[in-house]
């Protein structure tokens, strides 16, 4: 789960990592009003979760009242997207923050080292802008640092960082302070990733967190109930919405071909191959193990209302998932909720003998079957009219 | 042989009486396997269907000589249960739980490596060596025994992959299932050594998917260690691209992490990929048969 550069630097404030002044504004008015409290020049920065917002003009500078207020209403409503073509995301909220004026700026992150198993501290001199240049064109420039998994980071550890990085002797002991809080932050809120790009100089030689990018592990949220309280006003896409309040796995594509798949890998797998046959998935949408026929129909109601949808494909292995109980799901939903879309059922695992039978006797003539993954992309692309394109 | 479980494998189930725990210890004792014992503090004393059940993983070992346990229980007390094992001096641990946090598997995955324990998962079907035993949720109904192992990051997949060997006419020695979190016990690298010294194993399928760089550092392994062919199959080419979060992911593995990235990394060391998981079957038996 990513926060938002705000939820970030809240969490920064909670463990006494130093961020600039500003305050979270949901609409211009309570933007005017965090300014005129934080004082003029503020920054007013639109809260998306992706890069680039600077070049896209979601970032702004106001000296006044006006110029806050014209500022925020620009921002909040705009469409920005990601430097690699994310989004586009609509601004729906503001951060207002007292304007900084910058000597430098670093790079320092903590990060999950997925290889290593272990926490890796990374920082440069040279910060605010593309890192993964400056690591490519000079990779000393940038100091790796992994932490050790029994001791954490000893603040001899931590100063000698900064100074393999270059940070001036006058700004290094702010800097590994600043690393250690950063693995401290990490380990105590279960975050996988936490980036300040740029961490910067301000006037009177401080050193704070000039942006904030950070990823909670999903997993940890049953021990951070104000962390999972954060995700569910994340917002975004109406179906991803409904799914997430459903408790599914479900991403959104650009096609108009449903899919409903049983565990990452295998949903995963169908998608690649109805792309295959020439089709384009509407969707992902993992079911997770042991998928009863309450879960089925949620699923089934989430895919469908997405008004691209032309058909729909089931591909399930059953191996904590029961055939029977998908084919009770795919026909109690299709009969509450009068589904008449095409929809192609591969069966295959534990039960799936009896769960053909039963959808075979419950005589609903919009349901195909396949007996192979392959079969069942190629039925479910052709019942969609082809390519979709 | 085979590798991790077999017929000298002695069970203990973290959570048999839960749901999840008696349904599928009961089903891996239909299987063949050897479940000597279950733990759930507090209920020490009872049985679940003949196996007795301690309260402490140690009576569990004293009591029983169990050598494996099978981690079922809740994520919050999952690496807890992991740690109990390894500390009772159980020499393998297979944790099937999903939504175990990743910082608690970051101190369990270093005090399991510091006492020589095999960990595998957490959030994995477990293992079956086909015949011998079974231990997790792997519908062993599905495999038969034979020259091909099987590694994964992906429950279901492997099903489909092994089913698809099976309908070819080729079986298993093992099939692993490795776990699809950031940090699982075992990675690729860590099958694929054991499958190239199990006698049994004549060739080796490897199913990867987007995320992390598992399966690069594999390639590499595989190239400069491994004498048995490998086929891989890589799900994910259609997954969107995820947002973009900072810049760090990318600048430590020098990989997307992309199912494009992860085939050509694999192509280049001479692996061959399969497109879709019957392809990958059907270049597989013809691999062993070549």
């Amino acid at each position: 789960m990513d926060l938002l550069e705000y939820q970030g630097k809240e969490l920064f404030s909670k463990h006494g990592l130093p961020v600039p002044v500003g305050k979270h504004a949901p609409d211009a008015e309570s933007a005017v009003e965090a300014a005129d409290q934080i004082g003029y020049p503020v920054a007013v920065k639109a809260q998306v979760l992706i890069g680039g917002r600077g070049k896209a003009g979601g970032i702004k500078i106001a000296s006044n009242a006006e110029e806050a207020a014209a500022h925020a209403e620009a921002i909040i409503g705009m469409e920005i997207t990601g430097p690699h073509g994310e989004g586009p995301f609509t601004v729906g909220e503001l951060w207002i923050e007292e304007g900084s004026e910058i000597e430098a700026e670093y790079y320092a992150s903590v990060i999950l080292d997925r290889a290593a198993k272990k926490l890796l501290v990374l920082l440069s001199a040279t910060g605010g802008m593309d890192v993964e240049a400056i690591a490519e064109s000079d990779p000393d420039a940038l100091v790796r640092h992994h932490v050790d998994p029994v001791k954490g980071l000893a603040e001899d550890e931590a100063v000698e960082v900064a100074r393999k990085a270059g940070i001036p002797e006058e700004t290094a002991d702010q800097v590994a302070a600043i690393l250690i809080s950063l693995v401290e932050i990490a380990k105590a809120e279960d975050a996988t990733l936490i980036e300040l790009n740029p961490l910067a100089v301000v006037a009177g030689g401080k050193v704070v967190a000039l942006d904030a990018k950070v990823t909670i592990d999903g997993n940890s949220l049953f021990r951070h109930p104000e962390l999972a309280d954060l995700a569910d006003d994340l917002g975004g896409d109406p179906q991803e919405e409904m799914a997430r309040r459903k408790g599914l796995t479900y991403v959104k594509l650009d096609g108009d071909i449903g899919v409903f798949g049983n565990g990452a890998g295998l949903c995963m797998s169908t998608l690649d191959v109805v792309a295959q046959a020439g089709g384009r998935p509407a969707n992902f949408l993992d079911a997770g193990g042991g998928a009863r026929a309450e879960g089925i129909m949620d699923a089934l109601e989430v895919i469908t209302s997405d008004p691209k949808v032309k058909a729909v494909l089931f591909n399930i292995f059953g191996g904590i998932t029961r055939g029977d109980e998908v084919a009770r799901g795919i026909i109690e939903a299709t009969e509450r909720s009068g589904i008449d879309l095409p929809m192609v059922v591969r069966l295959d695992g534990t039960n799936s003998d009896e769960g053909l039978a039963l959808l075979s006797e419950s005589g609903i003539d919009n349901l195909h079957y396949e007996k192979t993954m392959l079969g069942a992309a190629e039925k479910v692309v052709e019942l969609a009219g082809g390519s979709g394109e | 042989m085979s590798i991790i479980v077999d017929q000298d494998t002695r069970l203990v189930v973290a959570g048999l009486t839960g749901r999840e725990g008696s349904f599928h210890g009961l089903r891996n004792r239909e299987q063949g396997t050897e479940v000597v014992a279950g733990v759930t503090p507090g209920k020490g004393g009872q049985d679940v269907e003949g196996i007795p059940v301690f309260d402490t993983v140690a009576e569990a070992v004293s009591e029983t000589g169990a050598n494996t346990s099978m981690i079922l229980v809740p994520p919050p007390f999952a690496a807890g249960a992991m740690d109990e094992a390894i500390d009772a001096g159980i020499g393998t641990v297979i944790a099937i739980t999903e939504g175990v946090p990743v910082m608690d598997m970051l101190d369990t995955y270093w005090k399991a490596r510091d006492a020589g324990v095999r960990l595998i998962g957490p959030n994995c079907p477990g293992v079956l060596s086909p015949g011998k035993a079974n231990v997790g949720i792997i519908p062993a109904e599905f495999f038969e025994a034979g020259p091909i192992g099987v590694v994964s990051k992906s429950g279901t997949l492997t099903y489909q992959i092994g089913n698809e060997l099976g309908q070819a006419g080729a079986g298993n020695s093992s099939i692993v299932g490795i776990g699809g979190d950031p940090v699982v016990g075992s990675d690729f690298v860590d099958v694929l050594a054991l499958f190239e010294e199990d006698p049994e194993t004549e060739m080796i399928v490897m199913v990867g998917e987007i995320g992390g760089d598992a399966e690069e550092r594999a390639a590499e392994y595989i190239a400069e260690n491994l004498s048995k062919p490998v086929v891989a199959y890589i799900a994910g080419f259609t997954a969107p691209p995820g947002k973009q979060m900072g810049h760090a992911g990318a600048i430590i593995s020098g990989s997307s992490g992309t199912a494009q990235a992860k085939k050509d990394a694999l192509e280049a060391k001479g692996i061959r990929v399969g497109k879709s998981p019957t392809e990958t079957a059907t270049i597989a038996v013809e691999v062993l048969g070549g």
